[in-house]
């Protein structure tokens, strides 16, 4: 079992809340979170809807080991149609939210409609009620936390919720849980918005105690949590240094995508690096980085809490910037920097913290304002409709362009489209980084051949974490293959997004699959749910999901034009580095990923390919 | 030899698996709600601290109890409850100083941490050594021999 067995049914039109039973069949052939979420929502939304309308739908999901000891129980997924991509959309996120839902004895929340009025969902393990939200209108997600936790007289309790960018929805809102940690990329917190759903507060007592086989699952996850404490990656790396120990490894192998990917290395990567981060300051002789956090059941501790130099020129004069704070991660620091060309640590993080304070997803941000300099730097935006001058390497126009975005102010609600529609509007499309809508993360797809396949072909638009080929591809994880190489990826590339796909719907953390793979992942599965979730069983669930999301995307209007990268990663060679001179060879790769996928050469899926998958 | 839980609270990350270990092996559910071992998250300074009872040797819980609820286990030291024993009257929580012993509503008793009869779930669960159950007179031997290992391997001044 592991699974609640109930699901909560919210209509925000009609301001009604309803229990009804979790189809276990769909759980027991998609598991839960990303797989389980997103069979409900192709089931029950139209993959032509508007995804800001109310015939759209957003679903919090958690996954069958959520909230239990099985090493990073704690993840729950946001699962919308986006409105940044209009694309299936399933942001993962950690802290102790998505555990909390599951102890209150919900598998999912399904939101659909659009309240007259803005409301937030109030639920304590039975009771699920809508409350009135007029109050935490216009309040940041700081602030509504702890105004939610006062009325309620509840510090224990978890709240998920969205800021202002995702009330004016920003098309790249996050939702955001306990201060810092969000469903960050796609936009699912613009949906929020257009709900009107302003935050959904959980407190769950009862925890989850219908493991299948209680004695195989303590001892299982014990043998598999010390597999990741013994782990150099899991055990050492990420704790110590966080995601953020990719930095000077990235830009050394020439894939640190800077200045909107003109350049693959960046001079300044050492300055925003987790070793900068673990130096002292000459300012006040303290280091950046406080402390080391885990998100709820992990073994691991990747998270970054930092704390913003008192003096630096974003926080002079506020002091509520002055605590510790999440960050940075090495997305972010690699989107508010290398791709803008800036250097600045302490302004990286204050606009981290901007980005979770009022939820947009920093990387889709930050991916953006490289565009904007970009242009600014292209004679093609004038400091005049900037606001700012605003040259590559500028922290003040970064500072400037994260207030004015998350605030909706000025230039910053041309940001809050998204570098695609930005730079459409301007006459430069080609300038936009991004697949299907959705900027790039932090890996240059023409210095690493693979993860430039993920991006194009990506469900949701451009992601690394629908198939993490960095792991092979640069750190040797299972198996080193070589970046430059374009040969075999599509195999390689396949593997991972369908073993990621399973890990996803799990409600474990994809970050243990730095030192697990799916054999490890099964008896864990095995023991909680069903004695069925074999290694080759949660293969064939990993791709039946991924065949899913691409069929509801080709119903959506998607085809295989979509499945591609901008010119400058196709035809403008990486000028440094150890792929100089190299290009993505998508051409050479996608037909070879349709073959191995099952696809007509359209980017459908085959008639014995849905047979095989039980689609 | 009288062993204590000993906590260390810089080594804390947060996971909470010290919580569902705890209501785990008393109430065979994954529940933080539950756990008599609480993990207090301070954001605004990044500090994670695990509490839970001292097993005080002069325990104000066991003193105010008005019908003997609350006993030495022997083996142990764990200052124990009683369930059968225990009328609910909350005396305890406001007797001890520290918050550690809390009712609950469910059963209409209260609960406290008893070192799970010598082989406490939350130590063995922790990832990270921030809960170890030690020798209650050497708590400080972890401390004592970092910074003796500071001044006894300093370079010789010559």
């Amino acid at each position: 079992m592991a699974w609640a067995g109930k699901i909560l049914r919210v209509n925000l039109t009609d301001g009604t809340v309803k229990s009804e039973a979790l189809n276990m069949q769909w759980a027991r052939d998609y598991i839960g979170s990303r797989g389980l979420g997103s069979k409900y929502l192709v089931e029950e939304v139209d993959a032509k809807v508007d995804p800001l309308s109310p015939e759209n739908k957003i679903i919090w999901a958690t996954g069958p080991l959520t909230g239990t000891m099985a090493s990073t129980g704690g993840r729950y997924t946001v699962i919308t149609k986006s409105p940044l991509t209009g694309a299936i959309a399933c942001s993962n996120s950690g802290g102790y939210w998505g555990a909390e839902l599951k102890m209150a004895g919900w598998d999912m929340i399904i939101f659909e409609g659009k309240s007259p009025k803005p409301v937030y969902l109030y639920v304590n393990d039975d009771v699920a009620e809508l409350r009135d939200a007029a109050h935490l209108w216009g309040k940041s997600v700081f602030q509504t936390e702890e105004i939610i936790k006062k009325t309620h007289q509840d510090p224990l309790m978890r709240i998920s919720s969205i800021g202002k960018a995702g009330e004016n929805q920003v098309l790249f809102a996050a939702v955001v849980n306990d201060l810092h940690r969000a469903a960050g990329r796609s936009g699912v917190g613009a949906v929020a918005g257009s709900k009107n759903l302003k935050a959904i507060a959980v407190r769950g007592t009862k925890g989850v105690g219908n493991i299948r086989d209680p004695k195989a699952f303590m001892q299982v996850t014990f043998e598999k949590k010390k597999i990741l404490a013994e782990n150099a990656v899991t055990g050492q790396g990420l704790p110590a240094y966080g995601t953020q120990v990719l930095m000077n490894v990235i830009n050394e192998v020439g894939a640190l995508p800077t200045r909107n990917h003109r350049d693959v290395q960046f001079e300044g990567a050492k300055d925003i690096s987790a070793e900068a981060m673990k130096t002292p300051r000459k300012t006040d002789g303290k280091t950046h980085l406080v402390t080391n956090q885990a998100c709820f059941g992990c073994t691991i501790a990747c998270g970054r809490i930092s704390k913003i130099d008192e003096t630096h020129f974003t926080v002079v004069n506020k002091p509520e910037y002055w605590g510790a704070s999440g960050g940075l991660e090495y997305e972010a620091a690699w989107a508010l920097g290398a791709a803008n060309g800036v250097n600045d640590l302490e302004c990286l993080q204050y606009v981290n913290v901007l980005c979770n304070e009022e939820g947009i997803d920093p990387i889709s941000f930050g991916a953006t304002v490289g565009a904007v300099m970009e242009l600014y730097e292209l004679g093609v935006l004038t400091k005049e409709q900037i606001g700012i001058e605003a040259p590559f390497g500028s922290a003040k126009a970064l500072a400037f362009l994260a207030e004015e975005t998350v605030n909706g102010r000025g230039f910053g609600k041309e940001i809050g489209q998204g570098a695609k529609r930005l730079t459409a509007k301007y006459g430069r499309p080609e300038l936009a980084m991004h697949s299907k809508g959705q900027e790039f993360p932090a890996y240059d797809g023409r210095a690493i051949q693979g993860i430039g396949l993920a991006y194009a072909t990506s469900n949701r638009g451009g992601c690394h974490l629908r198939g993490y080929t960095i792991a092979s591809e640069v750190l040797g994880i299972p198996v080193k293959t070589d970046p430059t190489e374009s040969e075999g990826k599509p195999e390689l590339v396949k593997a991972f997004q369908d073993a990621t796909a399973a890990f996803d719907s799990s409600g474990l953390c994809i970050f243990t699959s730095f030192a697990w793979s799916l054999p490890d992942l099964a008896p864990q599965l095995a023991a909680a749910c069903d004695d069925g979730y074999t290694t080759e069983e949660l293969a064939k669930i990993g791709e039946r999901i991924w065949n899913m999301e691409r069929d509801f995307n080709n119903r959506a209007g998607f085809t295989a034009k979509d499945d591609t990268l901008p010119k400058r990663l196709l035809e403008e060679a990486c000028k440094t580095g150890p792929s100089k001179g190299k290009v993505n060879e998508l051409a050479k790769m996608l037909p070879k990923y349709y073959e191995v996928r099952g696809w007509n050469p359209d980017g459908t899926l085959k008639p014995e390919t849905r047979a095989r998958l039980g689609l | 030899m009288q062993k204590v839980l000993h906590i260390d609270a810089g080594k804390c990350t947060g996971c909470l698996q010290c919580e569902m270990a705890c209501s785990y092996e008393n109430y065979q559910v994954f529940a933080p709600s539950k756990s008599r071992i609480k993990v207090f998250d301070f954001h605004a300074t990044g500090k994670k601290v695990p509490y839970t009872c001292t097993q005080c040797d002069e325990a104000w819980c066991l003193h105010a109890c008005p019908v003997e609820a609350i006993t030495v286990d022997k083996a142990t030291g764990a200052k124990v409850v009683s369930e059968a024993t225990c009328v609910g009257c909350k005396v305890c929580t406001i007797a001890c100083p520290f918050g550690t012993v809390n009712y609950v509503q469910e059963t209409g008793k209260v609960q406290k941490c008893d070192l799970c009869g010598g082989e406490p779930a939350c130590t063995e669960a922790c990832p990270t050594g921030a809960i170890t159950y030690i020798d209650a007179n050497w708590t400080g031997l972890g401390r004592m021999a970092e910074w003796a290992n500071k001044l006894g391997n300093q370079p010789v001044a010559n």
